[in-house]
């Protein structure tokens, strides 16, 4: 049974193209994927993400909780509205998801997680609050709209009762506040996003996500698919569950060290197989790859080094730098040489230094 | 949806095929296929010379999320190739039917050219397949 968001009947109105994706019927795009890209690149789009868990965590000892479900340490969240990107990882050191926690107050945590995981991540989480007394909820009652590219936030600030509009304005990146929206509709605003540009994602009740939908439509910002927002992470350098990490991979081998803290005697899930593996030399490093040549990088190939062979993890034709990138997992040490075998091809690539695009631009030596 | 052009015979998998006045048969993808694919974003041609078998894969297409192979519609050896998608593969995007055209051959057995399904068919071919 396909799950169905709210703007479900807005988007095939507007002739999207409709795929399965994790379990949800969503639009991969309306029309052309490209343009849908080039507009959050170089003016505003906007994603339903309705699809995207959002789970409510509720009690005294919410914070104590999440220090140890967390690898990343919650206690970087001291502001009301603070955000965090972290991973859950399993006994092993594996990635269960990735997500973003929201602080409220000490008694009240949001979690948004994958869409497609949302059963495993639930039974996981619930499992793991009991020993704290922590109520988790689920909140299908939301829809998510994100509104991403250099003009996103002036459009929705546009939108905003004009009390709210001075706060929002000064909204510091990673970091959410409440607003209301048109016709007094409540939102919850975060600065946030997965396409390497400015904006927001904002959450808010079912029944109002259709009228922002087109208030923002009317406002100039332009639907944009899925696949858009999965060539916009790519080029931005930002992992996809899934694809560039899995249960069996740990942060170490998926470029997410910066999101593990080691801080003195905090006991979170996968710490000893993590501070293990680093101690024993992590065998598998995840790089970024362009290829200069005509072809397109593709998820699963493989990959020639001098160390030994490795595959491509998130690869696609980039089209702000119209040429193809992608993440690859290869054996630690230098690479040497490395090509990509394309349909029986060997095409020699590129290691470069991710983000490939930041802020509209193509990063220096991509 | 738009016109299939009367004079267009296909294979079941999109790619059409035009019996030119000079003997020869051009081949390209159906817009129903354009449309299914998305943007194209690199095309890899056969070469000039290269026999080409009917039913055979001929050529690729890739569009932002796939790779696609093309097969030809008809056996013989490839005379011309259509040089522009090399720097401009969303032609076919464009004109499916007209300058996004793939390749041009010299059959070997313009009999085959019979087994295609003819407009018509292909039409309801497509009709059935988004239902």
């Amino acid at each position: 049974m396909t799950e169905k968001t709210v703007l479900n009947a807005t988007h095939r109105a507007l002739g999207a193209r409709m795929v399965d994706f994790g379990g949800w019927d969503m639009p991969i795009n309306y029309g052309s994927q490209i343009e849908e890209h080039h507009a959050v690149r170089r003016d505003a789009g906007m994603f339903d993400v309705s699809h995207m868990t959002v789970i409510d965590l509720h009690g005294p000892r919410t914070r104590e909780f999440l220090r140890h479900l967390l690898a990343n340490n919650v206690d970087k969240l001291k502001k009301q509205g603070k955000a965090l990107y972290s991973c859950m990882l399993n006994e092993r050191g594996g990635v269960i998801d990735d997500l973003i926690v929201y602080f409220f107050d000490e008694a009240h945590f949001r979690l948004v997680v994958n869409a497609g995981t949302r059963a495993k991540d639930l039974a996981w989480i619930t499992q793991q609050a009991q020993d704290f007394a922590v109520e988790v909820k689920e909140r299908p009652d939301f829809a998510m709209i994100a509104v991403q590219g250099p003009n996103a936030r002036g459009k929705v600030l546009d939108l905003l009762n004009a009390m709210d509009r001075p706060r929002i304005e000064a909204l510091g990146k990673f970091t959410a506040a409440a607003a209301q929206g048109p016709r007094g509709m409540p939102l919850f605003i975060a600065r946030t996003g997965y396409t390497g540009e400015d904006g927001f994602e904002i959450m808010l009740p079912n029944d109002d996500a259709v009228a922002l939908w087109q208030a923002l439509s009317e406002a100039g910002v332009a639907p944009a698919g899925l696949g858009a927002r999965d060539t916009l992470r790519l080029e931005a350098g930002m992992n996809l569950y899934g694809q560039d990490m899995d249960d069996e991979v740990s942060p170490w081998e998926a470029n997410l060290g910066w999101t593990i803290a080691l801080d003195e005697g905090r006991d979170f899930i996968g710490r000893g197989p993590l501070e293990a593996m680093k101690a024993a030399g992590v065998p598998r490093v995840m790089i970024g790859l362009v290829l200069d040549e005509k072809g397109v990088l593709r998820h699963g190939q493989r990959v020639t080094t001098a160390n030994g062979s490795g595959e491509i993890l998130s690869g696609s034709f980039a089209p702000t730098l119209n040429k193809a990138v992608a993440f690859a997992r290869i054996p630690a040490g230098d690479p040497g040489e490395i090509s990509v075998d394309i349909r029986g091809r060997e095409l020699p690539v590129r290691q470069v230094k991710y983000p490939f695009v930041r802020d509209g631009q193509p990063c220096a030596g991509i | 949806m738009s016109e299939i052009p009367g004079d267009l015979k296909f294979l079941k998998s999109h790619e059409w095929a035009r019996a030119e006045d000079d003997g020869l048969v051009r081949v390209g993808i159906s817009e129903h296929a354009q449309e299914q694919l998305g943007d194209l974003v690199y095309v890899e041609l056969p070469e000039v010379g290269a026999s080409v078998v009917a039913g055979a894969g001929t050529a690729v297409v890739e569009s932002v999320k796939a790779a696609s192979d093309i097969y030809s519609p008809i056996s013989g050896e490839v005379v011309e190739i259509n040089e522009l998608l090399g720097d401009k593969p969303e032609t076919i995007n464009e004109d499916a039917y007209g300058d996004g055209w793939m390749f041009l051959v010299r059959p070997s057995d313009r009999a085959e050219l019979d087994e295609l399904l003819d407009a018509h068919d292909y039409e309801a071919l497509i009709e059935n397949e988004d239902h």
